[in-house]
């Protein structure tokens, strides 16, 4: 059966990929919980992950929020449901376009690094030197990487929620002409802890997500720089897919009645 | 030798390591095929072979970065495969490596390399660390000034100077050296030479080395060892290595194309 020989053995590649992936997940945590841990690094990884992608986040939350407004402005007018705007906006900033964007950013600026760094330290052997050195990779090098993206995403999607509103508030009130005050006070008023909480829960994932695939694909690179360059890729684009997909079932498990 | 080895009150018939029918294989090429090696205490053992001939996967597998299939690989006694993840960590501070390209972390400054064993293996406080750094600088001829750079910043030889630093700084029982003098010049391959002799003799260590450089076996080796084909196939002390009378010794040492020794020249 020559159709089915490379269909199955693709499956099959899948199944030893995802097994692999839980034991590198289920070691990697549990090392997370084990001492020694080493507060030093994970602070370093904070600083990395959290407050040098202020920068990207924000500006991505400000266009998003801006254009969001701009968008439902020429689609509501045509029903005269402009007065929707406030919430469509906050809506869909905090549950969504929030978290996922901030995620898919981060892949991109922290995963891809993280894939870079590790596989570099793999083919240099400087994993090797760590094991000779009685220091455990996995709590050295992945444990820091897995608590500063599982801390560190809820904080700057709580901070890209509000710049993102604060984009729709902007063009609301200066161009599409809403008043300021009626604009916030709608946006307040119909926002709901539930909407801001899913999204900080969907950052949690994700920051765990991007940080558990540029660590698995950096620590298990082969072959010199083309091999660190497969890793980076494949990264950034696994943490994108995982992102994406989570983002449904976190979604469902929410809002599904 | 014998006081080497009187002073490190071990009793002959117990090598410090003692390797017995190893076999790893990478998919369907077998690299390593029943291999079989002693370490005396306090033995300076230098195995030589071929490139791609298996010499890193036996220091791997003896320092449990690798998993062999079969034999067992006994370190003072205990056989380190197929041991728990926290005795191999125990087993493995009595080891000291220096890798072939120094393996420096560059997101450390060198101090902190040298170092590294003593603040994360032993838990030291960094200020009696890093004091202990400078002096294991200085034993491979490099000011403590050098310690403020970082790896980026040095050299070939230096690199592998602070490597040595390095594997030396926890005061290991055993040494291990991976092509010391790979990628130097003559001169600095000496020069390395020189200081893996001084060390492991100052320290009493015990030490493996694998090379294919023949002026590095002569200065550093008690014993040798030819890995080809998976094993041992020749063990002596060095300075018998001239009137081996072994045909692939013969070839080895003399750097001959034809010989017994096939090299492979094409891929599989």
């Amino acid at each position: 059966m020559p159709i089915l020989q490379p269909l199955g053995h693709t499956f099959l590649l899948f199944l030893e990929a995802t097994g692999r992936i839980v034991m590198f997940t289920s070691t990697a945590v549990s090392h997370c919980f084990r001492p020694p841990i080493y507060p030093r690094l994970i602070i370093r990884q904070m600083i990395e992950i959290g407050y040098y992608s202020l920068p990207v986040v924000g500006l991505t939350a400000i266009f998003t929020g801006m254009v969001l407004a701009l968008q439902s402005y020429t689609g509501f007018a045509r029903f005269s449901a402009e007065s929707a705007i406030p919430n469509v906006v906050v809506v869909s900033i905090t549950r969504e376009l929030g978290p996922v964007l901030a995620g898919l950013m981060v892949a991109g600026r922290v995963g891809a690094a993280m894939a870079a760094e590790i596989g570099t330290m793999r083919v240099t052997e400087q994993i090797d030197a760590l094991d000779t050195l009685a220091t455990n990779p996995f709590k050295y090098l992945v444990a820091p990487r897995l608590i500063a993206g599982l801390t560190m995403l809820p904080l700057l999607v709580l901070i890209a929620d509000i710049i993102g509103v604060f984009g729709g508030y902007v063009v609301s009130s200066y161009k599409l002409g809403f008043n300021p005050a009626t604009y916030l006070k709608n946006t307040i008023d119909f926002v709901e802890p539930q909407d801001v909480i899913s999204g900080l829960v969907k950052a949690g994932v994700f920051g765990f997500l991007v940080t558990l695939m540029g660590c698995y694909h950096g620590y298990n690179s082969r072959g010199g720089a083309q091999g660190v360059g497969a890793a980076t890729t494949n990264a950034v684009v696994s943490a994108s897919i995982l992102i994406l997909c989570f983002n449904y079932f976190i979604t469902e498990l929410f809002f599904a009645r | 030798m014998t006081t080497n080895r009187q002073a490190n009150g071990q009793d002959e018939a117990v090598p410090k390591i003692r390797i017995r029918g190893l076999h790893k294989s990478f998919g369907d090429k077998v690299v390593l095929d029943g291999l079989d090696l002693d370490i005396g205490a306090g033995h300076s053992v230098v195995v030589i072979g071929g490139s791609g001939s298996g010499k890193s996967v036996l220091l791997k597998c003896i320092l449990g970065l690798l998993t062999p299939e079969a034999g067992s690989i006994e370190v003072d006694g205990e056989n380190v495969v197929g041991m728990s993840n926290r005795d191999i960590e125990r087993v493995r501070r009595k080891f000291g490596m220096l890798f072939q390209n120094a393996a420096l972390f560059d997101s450390l400054p060198v101090w902190e390399n040298v170092a590294f064993g003593l603040i994360q293996g032993v838990r030291m406080e960094r200020g009696a660390a890093k004091a202990i750094a400078i002096e294991k600088l200085a034993a491979v001829g490099l000011g403590p000034e050098v310690g403020e750079l970082s790896p980026a910043e040095l050299s070939g030889g230096m690199r592998k100077r602070v490597g040595l630093a390095r594997a030396i700084a926890t005061e290991p029982e055993i040494i291990f050296f991976d092509e010391p003098t790979t990628g130097l010049d003559p001169i600095m391959g000496d020069v390395i030479n020189d200081l893996i002799v001084k060390c492991v003799r100052g320290l009493g260590a015990t030490a493996l080395s694998i090379t294919h450089d023949m002026a590095s076996v002569r200065k550093i080796a008690d014993r040798v060892g030819l890995l080809y084909e998976g094993k041992i196939i020749w063990d002596g002390q060095v300075g018998d290595i001239d009137t081996s009378g072994n045909p692939y010794v013969d070839q080895f040492i003399h750097g001959r194309a034809e010989g017994p020794i096939a090299m492979q020249i094409r891929a599989l």
